[in-house]
């Protein structure tokens, strides 16, 4: 036996519960086989989970630090990890390791600052961790704004939350918008990247965008005409990865490697990186 | 050692890129050894002058390039065939990987290709400089002063001493004169190993494959392996591997691949000319091609377009299972 | 300076190997080189160099790294880690040596990588200067010295004797173990020697390649250059150069099911290969074009921009001889840095 640590030998995790969030998204609550969180982590890391014979993957932890009984993990089904977890039920074993990444800088650049979440589909589940933890240290913050779109008002994820919870903070707007009209719906339609410039930010503010490449892409160059500089937007990435620990080399992008030295970058940052993410 | 020469093909290509025949040229690019050729897409005649190559070295088959070549480019591709690439050509033309009317293919004749590692065999390491002179090779290398000289015929590569043919099979303009078909001795060492006892077999290509490093070297190679998406690529193929995981899975990849392209190989050689680790891989081909030759009567695939194979063609007088059977006391 | 007569050696192989294991290179059946674990009958090769590199013996390219066993809805997570014994590489060439600090570099980095770094503690580097460079040999292109390799141990061989000094406690334990058959000299010898090499490196074709091109920093300014599209044109898309590569270390991790057991093992990969980034949901890098830049681009730009402007590719050449359509990183470094050599 060797007595050295090793990252890639994980913990077990056990699903204690599945929410059904969207048609194809879940959300999965894991903790230890003895009740408790796997690890400690900040906003915007990640963890790989995996189910062995199936395999590992990446997924960012959607709950926020702040919460020390369990992790939540929302997964859209998409390959074969997602679709074996979809089939999962609540008492499965799955293995889990990390922190991996760096976090979003809540604690320095974001203190004090006006913070404008801007989230398409499955990737407000990164950011949910980011913004729950804003939420619990609200007096750090100044002024929260969320914009969240999805195809339709069923592809919303956690909706009750945005409902019964965000929208209802002191100093935290929600704006919620789906790609196409629908019946039960009288908020608002059409794509986040247009919904933000109507919306017209002041820019006061320090930015988060997560969601398809084509989102990001037209919400960056949105934001950039409504005055925002590239240093006040922060966006999360996503690439194939294996060890999480920038060794195996799948997630190298320029001389960065995204499981290390991302997920979280500022788009600043990424304008230095070769166009290959 | 070859016939034609490299100005004659420059030559060639030249002409037709002017004259509009064909807007690129598939050839050999200059190395830094002389030996060390690499196929490039030429479309300047300055470029053909400065960088085309012709010499004992052009071992590498263009057949295959046309599959992603014309696929790619938008014009019309001039290539240079030897003539065991034109089986190649045929064959792929039979399995409709690539459009005819994008290639012109001018056939050259061969005298054979040269194995660097016979050469530096030989000759031993530090070449510098490769020159021809009538049947001998002159090498320089930085440790003799004055130029080894190496019979030509004694460093071919395997596949070039047993060549099968020195005829062009397809063409649009042929340089030279026509081969033959030849009468190799290609299947001897098929024969040998079928001689061995099944043990001994065993070992020999146990201990053969057991140095494959699984590089796909062999597989990328091979005009008979065209799929678009190999299934050894696929992660949800189940047998998806990149490294041997175990002796089972290291004879599975080759004892597949040579099942696949069953029939369909010409015996063009490449995957052994390709193999960083110097695996005989011809020889499984080889026994497939032997066994149909001797199961359904003499077929060599490529040998013209559109021809049905034994393997995927059905006649009464076929072999029965139970006769295939009962050659395994023959073969063992 | 210790030095003992060449009939000696396996004698001095002997005794290394009744402590650890000892792997030297030897001729195979087809002539080429292979390290191979040193018994009675075993003779070291007189070859340049094997042709798998030697990175095998710290990265395989293929080990377990955990077991799992199932039941029901449960898991248990077996670590089945042990500790490697102690070894030694015997004759070692010059960049081989310094691939390994490339490796260390990446896998000794936070978090270390515990299989790795159990076999480079307990492994032990015997290094052979190189007496005859092959043309495809550009080590001094990044600053190695065939004259005089690092390694524990650095030996020359002449035509009768064989040349021993030790550069760490590790190296000197070793030559310890073996003053029975070994004797003080000066450097005369080995100097003599390490001068004929270095005239014979001044005559290799590729003497005159330089890395001042490259290094960190120049993304931008190699990234989208046209030349790429011809360079990678041919490029069949197989992985022999980055498995016959002493520095190439992308790996995959994946599981395989015993059926009583599941086995998560690791294996080389390599960024040639289609698949290598491709996700669910889509690929950065779609083309050979880009896969074959990825290649180039990290051992010349992005791995120094990471680790002190130190490159990623030793000049073993083995990619030169071994590429089935002989393009390389000469080749690249030639047309993409438009290096005169």
């Amino acid at each position: 036996m060797s007595n050295r640590e090793e990252t890639l030998i994980p913990k077990v995790g056990v699903i204690t519960d599945v929410r059904i969030d969207t048609p194809d998204i879940k959300t999965f609550r894991v903790v230890t086989p003895d009740g408790k969180k796997a690890f400690d982590h900040r906003p915007g890391q990640c963890a790989m989970l995996s189910v062995p014979g199936v395999g590992e993957a990446m997924f960012s932890i959607t709950s926020s630090p702040t919460n020390e009984e369990y992790m939540e993990f929302s997964i859209k089904k998409c390959g074969c990890v997602t679709d074996w977890l979809h089939q999962a039920e609540v008492g499965q074993q799955i293995t889990i390791r990390g922190p991996y990444g760096n976090p979003f800088p809540v604690d320095d650049v974001f203190a004090g600052k006006n913070l404008l979440f801007i989230a398409g589909g499955v990737g407000l589940a990164p950011l949910r961790s980011v913004i729950n933890y804003c939420r619990h240290y609200r007096d750090r913050y100044g002024d929260i704004d969320i914009v969240y779109g999805s195809r339709s008002k069923d592809d919303l994820l956690d909706y009750n939350e945005i409902i019964e919870e965000w929208s209802t903070d002191a100093g935290v707007n929600v704006h919620l918008t789906i790609d196409n009209p629908q019946d039960g719906w009288d908020g608002h339609v059409g794509f986040v990247p247009s919904y933000v410039k109507e919306l017209g930010f002041d820019t006061n503010k320090t930015a988060v965008l997560c969601g398809p490449p084509i989102m990001i892409k037209f919400t960056l160059e949105g934001l950039c005409e409504l005055g925002f500089d590239k240093t006040q937007i922060y966006t999360t990435l996503e690439l194939r990865m294996k060890c999480g620990v920038g060794k195996c080399g799948r997630c190298n992008v320029g001389a960065k490697y995204v499981c290390k030295d991302g997920p979280v970058f500022r788009c600043d940052e990424l304008d230095e990186l070769p166009d290959e993410y | 050692m070859q016939k034609i020469t490299q100005n004659q093909l420059i030559e060639k290509a030249a002409s037709l890129l002017s004259d509009g025949t064909v807007n690129a040229v598939l050839g050999w690019s200059r190395g830094e050894f002389g030996y060390d050729v690499t196929p490039k897409m030429f479309k300047t005649e300055e470029d053909l002058k400065e960088n085309f190559v012709w010499n004992d070295f052009c071992g590498v088959n263009f057949s295959k390039y046309l599959v992603s070549k014309t696929d790619r480019f938008d014009g019309k591709i001039l290539v240079f065939l030897k003539p065991c690439d034109t089986y190649s050509f045929n064959q792929l033309l039979t399995e409709h990987r690539f459009e005819r009317e994008k290639v012109y293919a001018v056939g050259i004749p061969c005298e054979g290709m040269v194995d660097v590692i016979k050469l530096k065999a030989v000759t031993g390491e530090g070449i510098s400089e490769i020159k021809e002179d009538g049947e001998n090779l002159l090498v320089t290398t930085i440790y003799e002063d004055a130029p080894v000289k190496v019979a030509f015929k004694d460093v071919l590569l395997e596949r070039c001493i047993n060549c099968k043919s020195k005829k062009h099979v397809a063409y649009d303009e042929l340089m030279g004169d026509e081969g033959e078909v030849i009468e190799s001795k290609r299947f001897d060492e098929v024969a040998k190993i079928e001689a061995m006892t099944p043990d001994e077999r065993f070992a020999f290509w146990q201990n053969e494959l057991s140095r494959c490093i699984r590089c796909n070297a062999c597989r990328d190679a091979c005009p008979a392996c065209t799929c678009e998406k190999c299934v050894f690529d696929n992660p949800q193929s189940g047998v998806e591997n990149k490294a041997p995981a175990n002796s089972f899975e290291e004879k599975m990849f080759h004892i597949i691949r040579a099942y696949h392209v069953a029939g369909r190989c010409t015996d063009c050689g490449e995957c052994s000319r390709v193999c960083p680790q110097n695996i005989p891989l011809h020889l499984l081909n080889r026994k497939f091609i032997k066994d149909i030759n001797e199961f359904y009567g003499e077929y060599q695939a490529g040998a013209e377009v559109g021809s049905r194979a034994p393997l995927v063609d059905y006649t009464t007088e076929d072999l029965e299972p139970g006769e295939v059977f009962d050659r395994r006391d023959i073969d063992a | 300076m210790l030095k003992c007569s060449l009939d000696k050696i396996n004698s001095v192989f002997e005794e290394i190997a009744k402590t650890a294991k000892l792997y030297i290179p030897a001729d195979d059946k087809d002539g080429s080189a292979v390290y191979k674990q040193w018994e009675n009958g075993i003779e070291w090769s007189s070859s340049l160099n094997t042709v798998r590199s030697p990175k095998d013996f710290f990265l395989p390219q293929m080990e377990n790294l955990m077991e799992f066993k199932t039941e029901g809805k449960n898991i248990e997570v077996i670590d089945n880690r042990c500790e490697t014994e102690d070894f030694v590489i015997f004759g070692v060439r010059a960049c081989d040596v310094k691939s390994f600090e490339v490796l260390d570099r990446v896998f000794l980095s936070e978090p270390v990588d515990s299989y790795y770094a159990s076999r480079r503690e307990k492994g032990v580097i015997v290094s052979t200067a190189c007496s005859k460079p092959s043309e495809t040999c550009f080590c001094k292109t990044f600053g190695i010295s065939p004259e005089e390799p690092e390694g524990d141990v650095t030996t020359w061989k002449t035509e009768d004797e064989i040349f021993f000094k030790a550069n760490t406690s590790k190296g000197e334990a070793l030559l310890e173990k073996l003053s029975a058959y070994t004797e003080e000299c000066d450097e005369t010898v080995v100097t003599e020697q390490k001068e004929k090499i270095s005239a014979i490196m001044a005559k290799l074709p590729l003497k005159d390649l330089k890395t001042d091109a490259f290094g960190g920093g120049k993304t931008e300014e190699f990234f989208n250059n046209p030349v790429w599209e011809e360079l990678s044109g041919s490029c069949l898309g197989c992985g022999t150069c980055t498995f016959v590569c002493p520095t190439c270390q992308c790996y995959d991790i994946k599981d395989f099911n015993t059926g009583k057991g599941v086995i998560r093992f690791r294996c080389w990969d390599s960024c040639m290969y289609s698949e290598f980034t491709k996700m669910a949901h889509g690929n950065n890098r779609i083309t050979q074009k880009e896969r074959f830049r990825q290649r180039f681009m990290h051992k010349l730009v992005y791995y120094p921009e990471n680790n002190d402007g130190m490159f990623s590719c030793v000049g073993c050449g083995r990619c030169l001889s071994k590429c089935p359509i002989s393009m390389n990183i000469v080749k690249v470094m030639k047309k993409i840095g438009d290096v005169d050599a």
